[in-house]
């Protein structure tokens, strides 16, 4: 039952892992960007929700109503002033400024936040769970963000396949000077993906900072989970995405249960596995 | 690197004129510059008298200039549908949708939900100028449509420009095909290192003119420019 137990906790996981990982993905599948401040901005998000939550005194899922938003503002900034100059130059400066800009990132948090860790209170959330036998319940809070993680993606792909919009990221990821030629305006495009993709982050990072408790530096961490989530599933293709976080989750838990330090570990070998044995990862897609 | 050098000319109104040359004499770089894809070192393109030149290709879109171009270059990840769809992006105010284009190939009802990498190159490149119609264009940039593709398809393909003619579309062409450039066009200039060599109608030009300005033999003839 334990070991049940453990792949369903797993599973859960696997969720706030995709959650993660699905703006990583979107960001390379479209501009081919790797944007290592990803994890960065996810703890800057929790940060910010923190703000909001103690600010105007609302529980936390009305502070990603607030923090999302403004984080998509944020990506589209991000994207046309400093990652597109870059992309303008070549791919390796792309990879050399979000490395910047996730140093920045993290000794401005550690400036202006201490290096004390904080969690987001997510109250009744975090202790209220189903008792499904009487060894297995699962949390209120990891049902939410698992949910949240499967709607997020279906919605994402939903609109990159039939909205008009998201036809135009599909078709400026395939050719971009095509792109422009049809009448894209290819810039405005890449800012709505990085705007679409900021925002998924701003909701992991509020899914992780009420899983667990947040510093400046931790989001490194999550920028390598979200990674292999993305690689074992099949880079570029979002369902893919999920189910390489479900493996990952799974993988963790399962490892945690033979041995409570094994759980990161596991996860990593997993990834080596499908890496060595599948690099392009279980699902191959373009964005669909 | 200078691709163009003293290249003038003007388009009117539902006509064709076909840009002919050798490769690398410029005349992809001068559709794709017209396109928006260039940035010319200096020099103007106008529309309707009006300054272009700085306008990006996407904005050239709105206002009419669209470019099918060299390799057809459709998105693999869109079905023939999309393909069609993505280039009503911009569409100005027209007559064209998808379901005009299919009229005028009607073969595509059938594929119009099917990824296009699985069709012929004759088959890409009408999808190609299926999305381009899909901005309702008023200049129709065409280049090297016949690339890869069999003559009697060529032909075929040519043979729709006069159904744009008539609704007042102005076709630029690119076409290292140069039987096929005079057969279709009101007006040819011969390009050659960058330079307009030879002007004319298709009736003034004799094939020893083209063979002379095409490889440039000869000094130009009175009257070009």
């Amino acid at each position: 039952m334990q070991w049940v137990n453990a792949v369903v906790q797993g599973i859960l996981l696997g969720g706030l892992y995709a959650l993660f990982a699905c703006g990583l993905s979107l960001m390379f599948g479209v501009m081919r960007v790797v944007n290592l401040a990803h994890g960065d901005f996810a703890v800057l998000a929790a940060y910010l929700a923190l703000a909001v939550i103690t600010g105007l005194h609302v529980p936390v899922l009305w502070s990603a109503v607030i923090v999302a938003p403004l984080f998509a503002a944020v990506g589209y900034t991000v994207q046309r002033f400093i990652i597109q100059r870059s992309l303008d130059v070549s791919p390796l400066t792309t990879l050399l400024v979000t490395f910047g800009l996730s140093i920045v990132l993290q000794n401005a948090m550690l400036e202006a936040f201490s290096a004390d860790s904080h969690s987001l209170p997510s109250g009744s959330l975090a202790a209220g769970s189903f008792q499904l036998t009487p060894q297995l319940s699962v949390g209120h809070l990891s049902l939410i963000v698992f949910g949240v993680a499967v709607v997020v993606i279906a919605a994402l792909q939903l609109f990159l396949s039939r909205a008009p919009l998201g036809r135009q990221i599909r078709a400026a990821a395939d050719d971009q000077e095509a792109a422009g030629i049809v009448g894209a305006d290819v810039r405005h495009v890449f800012g709505i993906a990085a705007a679409i993709a900021f925002a998924t982050v701003a909701l992991a990072g509020i899914a992780f900072g009420s899983y667990s408790s947040f510093d400046p530096g931790a989001g490194p961490q999550r920028l390598i989970f979200a990674f292999e989530a993305v690689v074992i599933g099949g880079i570029g293709s979002l369902w893919g995405t999920l189910l390489g976080g479900i493996i990952l989750g799974v993988a963790q838990a399962v490892g945690a249960q033979v041995d409570s330090g094994f759980g990161v570990l596991a996860g990593h070998l997993v990834f080596l596995a499908v890496l060595a044995l599948r690099p392009s990862g279980l699902f191959r897609g373009r964005l669909t | 690197m200078e691709a163009l050098r003293e290249v003038g000319f003007t388009l009117a109104a539902g006509e064709t004129v076909a840009l002919i040359g050798a490769n690398g004499a410029g005349k992809s770089t001068l559709l794709r510059t017209i396109a928006g894809l260039h940035r010319p070192s200096n020099g103007s393109v106008r529309l309707d008298g009006r300054e272009i030149t700085t306008l990006p290709a996407h904005a050239r879109v709105a206002r009419g200039v669209v470019l099918v171009p060299e390799g057809r270059r459709l998105f693999a990840s869109l079905t023939l549908e999309e393909n069609l769809l993505i280039g009503a992006t911009r569409a100005r105010a027209g007559s064209w949708n998808v379901d005009r284009v299919i009229e005028l190939f009607p073969w595509m009802a059938d594929r119009r939900s099917r990824p296009t990498v699985h069709l012929s190159g004759g088959e890409q490149q009408a999808v190609a100028i299926g999305r381009a119609l899909m901005a309702n264009p008023r200049v129709l940039l065409l280049d090297e449509l016949s690339l890869g593709l069999a003559p009697a398809l060529v032909k075929r393909l040519y043979d729709i420009l006069p159904q744009l003619l008539a609704e007042g579309v102005s076709i630029l062409l690119v076409e290292q095909d140069v039987t096929q450039a005079l057969r279709v066009s009101d007006y040819a200039h011969c390009l050659l290192e960058g330079r307009i060599t030879l002007s004319g109608r298709p009736s003034e030009l004799t094939p020893a003119h083209v063979e002379a300005a095409y490889f440039g033999l000869v000094a130009r003839p009175a009257g070009a420019g």
